[in-house]
């Protein structure tokens, strides 16, 4: 029978439930295989509902979490004049955004126009199934995450050049092919260093990485392996922020150069979907930041016994979400701090120094293995 | 177009872009960080907030006045330079005649609906007699208003 890999406390009260429930169906129908399967189906649902709250909730939370830190960093305020402090400024824009007309230009290839902008969500929603939010808060516990995370990432490259390929304009068509060599390369480095990351820990699931860096702060990734992983996480965050395609890497869209790139031509509701899952990327990036480096849902504890027993006391997702917000936080000050690098200085920085020290990390993850 | 040099001088310059270029991004980021979290250096204004308090710059440029003392009494001497100084003809110097058969200012028409503030009339006036004042809420939903009267008194010759 197939064991559904639900391991949420939701996913076992379901599975209690549903055989009290089942007595009373007529006994004819009553069987151990259908108790499973509706078992199953209700906990898919509830994944599926938790995973598109997790994400499309989030969106808005960081549109403000951006202005506002974009606002300070310029010395200005932000947004201020809607409900406190400019909270309800975001939502004022999501509504603006779903009610206008989606219009597409003529010469459009309407089936690949309106399709890129769900592709490109595909990455991150798959990607946030795979993270372990809590001990017990993981929708897909599979052996092969890693890999798994490096061959979905892969999406997001479909859909920016499908969106802008398909949209009959000559600086789309730039933005999404520059942007396509820029994801490819960087990917190679974002795969490796995961790879360094899988050679640490001995495994490709995401929950026993997570599990290895249980512990002290010393035990977690970034400071485990001393120097090196300090090197790795940074390496981790200057491919990851080529992967989301956000500035200092923000080839594909370049607004100076290119009037907003692969989605010049998208209006309404697909252009706020390249927009959601711009930001669902940075949820997902940040999370896989900090399943990988910075200890997943475990407490910072610091050996001292006395305060650790009141770190342990706040629930392991509360801590998840702090250090993901925290890797958010540090992905937005890098944004609004540097300026992009032109597309040779960008391939050549990938190919002739992030590479070559990815390689060289991996070889010294070897030594380390070996040694200790 | 790249400049020929020997693989020596190619590893030296690689490997000491891989101090400076760290470095210089830490400055930067030391500088944001800096403006982050000192919420005492925003720059902006909250303007309908701060309306009471708002005091626009002295270099500001907002509709022409005449410099008036405590009596109304102005300097103008109706010469007529910033009529001519004006590229717009916004200012429109009526003189008139005094008892003692001088020509003094009797009305110093501005349009403001036309003028686009320059401050070449305020620069063209030998004697000081005009000048650039400081408001800036000029919105009006009458356009007769722009059309106005500035000296209260005539000129003093």
């Amino acid at each position: 029978m197939f064991v559904p890999s639900i391991t949420n406390p939701i996913g076992d009260v379901v599975r209690e439930w549903v055989p009290k429930l089942a007595e009373y169906l007529p006994v004819a129908i009553q069987s151990e295989t259908l108790n499973s399967i509706v078992a199953f189906l209700v906990n898919a649902v509830i994944c599926v509902i938790a995973v598109c709250a997790v994400n499309i909730g989030s969106a808005p939370i960081l549109i403000y979490m951006e202005r506002k830190v974009c606002a300070h960093v310029q010395c200005r305020l932000g947004p201020m004049r809607l409900g406190w402090h400019g909270t309800i400024q975001t939502i004022a824009d999501v509504l603006k955004m779903l009610f206008k007309e989606v219009y597409n230009p003529g010469g459009v290839d309407k089936i690949m126009y309106y399709m890129a902008p769900l592709i490109v969500l595909i990455a991150p929603f798959m990607v946030a199934a795979l993270i372990p939010f809590g001990p017990t808060l993981v929708v897909a516990d599979v052996d092969m995450g890693i890999p798994l995370i490096i061959a979905v990432n892969g999406f997001g490259v479909l859909g920016i050049l499908l969106g802008g390929w398909s949209s009959n304009n000559k600086y789309s068509l730039l933005g999404a092919l520059r942007s396509g060599a820029q994801m490819i390369s960087y990917e190679i480095s974002f795969a490796m260093i995961l790879l360094f990351v899988v050679m640490i820990t001995g495994s490709t699931n995401l929950m026993d990485i997570t599990q290895s860096q249980s512990g002290t702060v010393l035990d977690w990734m970034i400071f485990k392996v001393p120097v090196i992983g300090f090197i790795a996480f940074i390496l981790f965050f200057i491919s990851s922020t080529a992967e989301m395609n956000r500035a200092p890497f923000d080839i594909a869209e370049a607004e100076q150069e290119l009037t907003g790139g692969y989605h010049t031509e998208y209006t309404g509701t697909p252009f706020a979907m390249f927009y959601l899952a711009e930001y669902i990327a940075l949820v997902t990036n940040s999370a896989l930041a900090t399943t990988c480096f910075l200890g997943g849902f475990h407490a910072p504890c610091i050996g001292v016994a006395a305060v650790d027993t009141y770190l342990n006391m706040v629930p392991g997702v509360v801590w998840f979400f702090a250090k993901v917000y925290f890797m958010i936080w540090c992905y937005m000050m890098v944004r609004w701090t540097f300026v992009r690098p032109r597309v040779d200085q960008l391939m050549s920085f990938e190919w002739k120094f992030l590479l070559p020290v990815n390689l060289v990390m991996l070889v010294i993850g070897a030594i380390y293995v070996a040694l200790f | 177009m790249t400049e020929r040099i020997t693989t020596k001088q190619y590893i030296k310059r690689y490997l000491k872009r891989c101090i400076t270029g760290p470095w210089s991004l830490m400055c930067g980021l030391s500088v944001t960080l800096k403006y982050f979290f000192n919420p005492k250096r925003i720059v902006t204004e909250q303007y309908p907030e701060n309306r009471k308090t708002l005091k626009m710059h002295e270099r500001y440029r907002g509709r022409l006045q005449m410099v008036e003392d405590a009596d109304g009494n102005n300097h103008c001497t109706a010469c007529g330079m910033c009529e001519r100084a004006c590229p717009n003809a916004s200012i429109n110097v009526q003189p008139t005649k005094n008892i003692a058969g001088k020509k003094v200012l009797g009305r110093y028409v501005y349009h403001f609906a036309s003028c686009t503030q320059c401050g070449l009339c305020v620069e063209a006036c030998p004697f000081g007699a005009i000048r650039m004042c400081q408001e800036f809420e000029v919105a009006t939903t009458d356009s007769s208003t722009l059309e106005m009267i500035l000296n209260k008194k005539e000129g003093q010759g």
